[in-house]
C-alpha cells in the first residue's frame, strides 16, 4: 500500500522505509550499548591496574583491605550505624520544619513582625557561616554546660539539635529560593482572588516552590546522611566511633571501610531517587 | 529540482496519529502556507522538518539528501534551516548582538568582528538598528520577534520555517513582524509558515495547505484556496476564520 492510501484509509501499516529505520536505529543502539560497555571495562581495568601496582599496595591492602578484620568489625559498625539512620530520621524532618518556617519568617513584610524577619536572617547568616563541626562542638559540650533544667544531656540528643539547627539554615535557603522562583503574577492571580497572604502562601505559592526544590532538599539530605558521622566527635556509639574503637585496638584501618561502605549504601539509593525524580521533571517539562 | 521534499511523513504521539501521511513538495523561492484549526498537525509538521520531532514513518529530503535517515547529523540539518517559534525563545542573558551572533560564531565559525557586523546590518535592515546592545525584556513583543527572525536570518539558511510567529503579538505589533516576512519573501527566501492570519497568508503564500487532522486535505495557489476551495472542509474552516475576524 502506498503512503496516499494509508492515509486515506486512515490506519498506519508501517512502511518498508520505516521497518528499515528502525533496523539502522537498533543497529546503532546496539552499538552505542557494546561501545559503553568496552569504554566501561577499559577503564575499571586501567585503575585496578595502576592502584593494583602502586609501590605502596601490599601495605595499602593490609591495612585497609583486610577481610578479617572486616568481619569482626562490621557487627559493631553496623550496630553502631543503626544511631546514624536514627540521628537522620529524626533530624531530617526537623530540619524540613525548621527550615520552612525560616524561609517563610523571611518573607514577612508586615512591619511589626521585622523582629521574627531580622531573627530568621541572623539565624541563617550565623548557622550556615559556622562549620557544622563546630556547630557539633558547641552545642554539644556548650549546653550543658549551661546546667539548665531540662537540657537533654543524652549525646545523641544534643548531635540531632546540633545538625537540626545546622541544616535548618541551608534548606531555609533552598525554601526560600524556591518561594522566589515562583512568578509574582501568580502571587497577584491568587491576592486577586482576594486570598490572604498566608493562604496565598499555604494553598498557591508552597506547593509549587516544594515541587520544585524537591532534588536540591534531597542532595541537603544526602549530604545530611554522612554528616551523622559527625556527630562522633562529640562521643555517641555511632558508626565512625566504633571504626575508631576498633583501629585504635588493632592498628588496621578496614573497619573505616566497613563504615564507608555502609554510608554508600545508604547514600546511594537516594541519590537514584534524586535522578529519577530530576528525569520525571525534565519529561514533563519536555512534553 | 524541489529543496524540501516531505513523503509520506506519520507522527503519533501517544497512540494518536498526528500527522497521517503529509505529502508536501517546496521548489527554491516558493512561500509555503500551513493552515487549519489547532491540533491539525501545522506546527508538528514544522518541528519534523527541524528534526525536533523524530518521524514516526515517511521521509523528509532537503536538497536531495534524506534527512529523517537516522545515520545524519542533525546538527548538520539545522545548520541550512531557520525556525522562528510562535514564544520568541530568545535567549534572556543575551544581548541582542549576541543572541543574533551566537550562533555564527560558534558554529559556522564566523569571526566576532564579521558576525557582528552582519548582525548590526540585519537589524539595521530591519529598523532595530538602535536595540544591538538591548536585552530581550527591554524590548516590545514585536521587537522580540523581530529579533528572533534576525538571528535564524544570519545563518543564512536554505529554509526558514516560521511557526505562528505573530500569534503572541498584540495586533498593533503583528503588522512590523509581517512586513520583515514579506521582504524576506522579496529578498527570494525560502519559506514554510503556519498562521492564523488569513489576510497575510492570501497575500504572501506561493502555495496554501489545507490540514485537518493530520491529512493534507487540499494544496494549491492562495487565489484558488481562498476563493474557491474544492473541500467542504476547507470552506467550512476559512469560512469560521474570516467569521471570527469580522466580530
Amino acid at each position: 500500500m502506498n503512503e496516499s492510501a494509508r492515509a486515506t484509509s486512515g490506519e498506519w501499516v508501517k512502511s518498508e522505509r520505516q521497518l528499515e529505520r528502525e533496523r539502522v536505529r537498533r543497529s546503532r543502539a546496539r552499538r552505542s550499548a557494546s561501545i559503553a560497555t568496552g569504554s566501561t571495562i577499559v577503564f575499571i581495568v586501567l585503575v585496578v591496574w595502576v592502584v593494583t601496582n602502586s609501590p605502596g599496595w601490599p601495605r595499602v591492602q593490609e591495612k585497609f583491605f583486610d577481610p578479617g578484620e572486616f568481619a569482626k568489625a562490621l557487627p559493631d559498625v553496623l550496630s553502631g550505624f543503626l544511631l546514624n539512620i536514627k540521628i537522620f530520621l529524626i533530624a531530617e524532618p526537623l530540619i524540613l520544619v525548621v527550615g520552612l518556617l525560616v524561609a517563610l519568617a523571611r518573607g514577612i513584610r508586615t512591619p511589626a513582625f521585622f523582629p521574627i524577619r531580622a531573627l530568621a536572617t541572623i539565624y541563617t547568616d550565623i548557622f550556615r557561616g559556622v562549620p557544622t563541626i563546630l556547630v557539633i562542638y558547641l552545642i554539644g559540650f556548650g549546653l550543658p554546660a549551661l546546667e539548665l533544667q531540662g537540657i537533654p544531656s543524652d549525646l545523641a540528643t544534643l548531635g540531632i539539635i546540633a545538625l537540626t539547627l545546622s541544616y535548618g539554615g541551608y534548606v531555609a535557603e533552598v525554601f526560600r529560593s524556591g518561594i522566589e522562583s515562583i512568578h509574582p503574577s501568580q502571587f497577584a492571580a491568587a491576592r486577586s482572588l482576594g486570598l490572604s497572604h498566608a493562604k496565598t502562601m499555604r494553598f498557591v505559592v508552597l506547593p509549587q516552590a516544594t515541587r520544585r526544590v524537591v532534588p536540591p532538599l534531597l542532595n541537603d539530605f544526602v549530604s545530611l546522611q554522612k554528616d551523622t558521622a559527625l556527630v562522633a566527635t562529640i562521643g555517641p556509639l555511632e558508626a565512625l566511633r566504633q571504626a575508631q574503637i576498633h583501629t585504635a585496638s588493632t592498628f588496621n584501618y578496614t573497619p573505616y571501610l566497613a563504615a564507608a561502605l555502609l554510608f554508600i549504601l545508604l547514600t546511594i539509593p537516594m541519590a537514584r531517587f534524586t535522578d529519577h525524580l530530576a528525569a520525571r521533571t525534565r519529561r514533563r517539562r519536555g512534553a | 529540482m524541489s529543496l524540501l521534499t516531505i513523503e509520506g511523513v506519520w507522527k503519533n504521539f501517544h497512540g494518536h496519529s498526528v500527522l497521517r501521511g503529509i505529502d508536501l513538495e517546496v521548489h527554491p523561492h516558493e512561500v509555503v502556507s500551513l493552515i487549519g484549526a489547532s491540533g491539525s498537525g501545522k506546527s508538528t509538521l514544522l518541528r519534523c522538518v527541524n528534526l525536533l520531532e523524530t518521524v514516526d514513518d515517511g521521509a523528509i529530503f532537503l536538497d536531495g539528501e534524506e534527512i529523517t535517515d537516522p545515520r545524519v547529523n542533525v546538527d548538520d540539518v539545522r545548520k541550512r534551516l531557520g525556525i522562528v517559534f510562535q514564544s520568541f525563545n530568545l535567549f534572556p542573558h543575551m544581548t541582542v548582538l549576541d543572541n543574533i551572533t551566537l550562533a555564527p560564531r560558534q558554529v559556522h565559525k564566523a569571526a566576532r568582528a564579521e558576525a557582528e557586523e552582519q548582525a548590526h546590518d540585519l537589524l539595521a535592515r530591519f529598523g532595530l538598528a538602535d536595540k544591538a546592545r538591548a536585552y530581550p525584556d527591554q524590548l516590545s513583543g514585536g521587537q522580540q520577534q523581530r529579533v528572533a527572525i534576525i538571528r535564524a536570518l544570519a545563518t543564512q539558511p536554505r529554509l526558514m520555517l516560521l511557526d505562528e510567529v505573530t500569534s503572541a503579538l498584540d495586533p498593533e505589533l503583528v503588522t512590523e513582524v509581517l512586513g520583515i516576512i514579506r521582504e524576506l519573501k522579496e529578498s527570494g527566501m525560502t519559506m514554510i509558515l503556519t498562521t492564523h492570519e488569513m489576510g497575510f497568508c492570501r497575500e504572501i503564500s506561493d502555495t496554501v495547505c489545507f490540514l485537518d487532522s493530520g491529512v493534507l486535505l487540499e494544496k494549491g495557489p492562495a487565489e484558488k484556496i481562498f476563493t474557491d476551495p474544492e473541500q467542504a472542509r476547507t470552506r467550512e474552516f476559512l469560512r469560521s476564520v474570516l467569521e471570527t475576524r469580522r466580530l
